[in-house]
């Protein structure tokens, strides 16, 4: 235990520092500058949102962060340590939950924990935690194929927090719910986060959930046109979409945007 | 569900539904099941029957039912097919077990790694393409005209279905899938053992039962070529020696051969896939 300690000092748990990180891709022969330069800090259990139009980048950034692309330069530090690949220290929920169909709800939750080595018991044991922690409970025994979309993506968040992350990355993870299922599944992220206090990067095109989840957004802006902007979200929590200064907050983002 | 509580619920204070009633209920609808999904091969077999007894057909070429099974019971009381049911049993089933060692295995290597397959398919196409009828006379020539070229070719025959089809299960895995394994650490082996494997069982089955078919198929073929044993053999021999009863009763023991053998894979394959909609 003192021995895990002593490798990640607890003071640092959780942060990520990105320093001149590039990134292109490779597109019809030319070469496609996704991102420039960019730098970030993002402190121990603050919730990001990265925002942005679509096609600009807000996935390379976060598959960057996961270790799931390298970058060409730059580096990204979480904690201080370099990042190489994936670690056990990020989990990652995509937009899909991509559940594995043959696994019941249990299953598929206890498989993050089971493939970082801890025995099946020991792994369901947790599971059935987080499991009850996202509440679905009575669905334990499920196929992914009994599950609404909602549920299957509850599924995929429990399955991430199971492994006990400090750093929870999201890639649009309630863009395919539908409008009602969305805003209990933002309450719920939001209770999730505090309850939790890991560091949370959030990828959305929904500036009101942006507003709702994050202390700070991240606006990046199609092929690196211009130095990306970060804005504080200074509101109370927990937040109400109808009041007066969460409106003028998503009227301010939605400038940025150059929508009025 | 609501039915049945109206129906209940309407006979309310008068009696509490018998056993034997529900029974009976029970029974009905099992039987009304099995008419709406046995009620043509029913009618077919019925028709049959009739036909040879009244004089339709030529009972010389299509006996009465009762006749086949009368000459099939006596011929397996007597112990006379019980031999040929054994030896053709085994050459399907050591050419298939075969298939499966090989086949399996071999696919699931091929389906993973991309260059070894793309180099592989186009003489795995030829092959699968290459009637393995008309390549038995090859067989005959290296392996003699004994066991060995029969189960060889069946094997063969039985072989590309499976190879193709778990090559075909493997590639169809989805990335995605195996992209978040690794994003929980997952090794090569964990990602092989727990996504791969288990995402290729149905196309494996689908696989498997297409080569139990073809099994069956390059059997019987092989055993009216050149055999005197085996189920195939005592089809043709029944027909050369006017059997007519005894043939149809060895067509009969073949179908039934046949829908054996897809049953146990079906429910196999219900067991093993609960998950899948295919299997639902
Ligand atoms: N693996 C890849 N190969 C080539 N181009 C890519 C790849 N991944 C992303 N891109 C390109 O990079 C740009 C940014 O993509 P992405 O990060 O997915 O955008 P966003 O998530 O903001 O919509 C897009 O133009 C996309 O076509
Ligand atoms: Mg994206």
């Amino acid at each position: 235990m003192s021995v895990v300690q002593n490798t990640r000092p607890t003071t640092r748990l959780g942060e990520v520092t990105v320093r001149d990180l590039s990134k292109s891709f490779a597109l019809n022969g030319q070469r496609l500058a996704v991102l420039r330069d960019l730098q970030l800090e993002v402190r121990s259990g603050e919730s990001l949102a990265i925002v942005g139009p679509s096609g600009c980048g807000k996935t390379t950034l976060l598959r960057v962060l996961a270790g799931l692309e390298t970058p060409d330069q730059g580096e990204v530090l979480i904690d201080g340590l370099p990042v190489k690949g994936v670690g056990t220290e990020r989990a990652i929920i995509f937009q899909e939950p991509r559940l594995l169909p043959w696994l019941t709800v249990l299953g598929n939750v206890a498989f993050g924990l089971e493939m970082r080595g801890k025995s099946k018991a020991q792994a369901e044991l947790r599971a059935r935690h987080y499991i009850r922690l996202v509440g679905l409970a009575e669905f334990e025994a499920a196929y992914p194929r009994q599950l609404s979309g909602g549920m299957a993506q509850r599924v995929g968040i429990a399955r991430a927090l199971t492994v006990q992350p400090e750093i929870l990355l999201l890639d649009e993870p309630l863009g395919a719910l539908d409008a009602m299922t969305k805003l209990t599944m933002q309450e719920e992220l939001s209770r999730i986060w505090r309850e939790e206090k890991v560091t949370m990067i959030l990828v959305t095109h929904d500036l009101e959930e942006a507003i709702y989840l994050a202390d700070r957004v991240l606006v990046l802006t199609k092929n690196g046109a211009s130095v990306p902007r970060l804005i504080d979200i200074n509101l109370a929590r927990p937040r109400d979409r109808n009041e007066s200064d969460f409106v003028a907050m998503r009227k301010r983002l939605m400038a940025e945007f150059g929508l009025h | 569900m609501t039915f049945q509580s109206i129906e209940t619920s309407s006979l309310a204070g008068s009696v509490e539904a018998s056993p034997g009633a529900t029974l009976l209920r029970r029974g009905g609808e099992i039987g009304q099941l099995a008419v709406s999904r046995y009620g043509v091969i029913f009618g077919f077999l019925a028709f049959w029957q009739v036909a040879a007894t009244v004089g339709w057909v030529n009972p010389a070429i299509f006996p009465p039912l009762d006749a086949i099974f009368v000459a099939l019971w006596k011929a397996l009381a007597s112990g006379r097919l019980v031999g040929d049911i054994a030896i053709s049993l085994q050459r399907a089933g050591i050419a298939f077990g075969a298939a499966v060692v090989v086949g399996i295995p071999l696919g699931l290597f091929m389906g993973q790694i991309r260059s070894v397959e793309r180099a592989l398919d186009p003489i795995l196409q030829l092959f699968r393409q290459t009637s393995a009828l008309a390549i038995y006379p090859v067989f005959i020539l290296f392996l003699g005209l004994g066991e060995t070229s029969k189960v060889a070719v069946i094997f063969w025959a039985t072989l590309f279905p499976l190879l193709l089809a778990t090559i075909g299960g493997v590639k169809e895995v989805d990335g995605k899938l195996i992209e978040m394994a690794r994003t929980f650490g997952a090794s090569q082996l964990a990602v092989f053992r727990r996504i791969v494997l288990p995402a290729s069982v149905p196309a494996i089955f689908v696989g498997l039962r297409l080569s139990a078919t073809t099994a069956l198929l390059l059997l019987i073929a092989a055993e009216m070529i050149g055999a005197n044993k085996g189920l195939g053999f005592q089809v043709m021999n029944a027909q050369y020696n006017f059997q007519i009863p005894l043939m149809f009763g060895a067509i009969f023991l073949l179908a039934a051969l046949g829908l054996t053998a897809n049953y146990v894979l079906v429910s196999l394959q219900r067991r093993l896939c609960r998950w899948s909609d295919i299997a639902r």
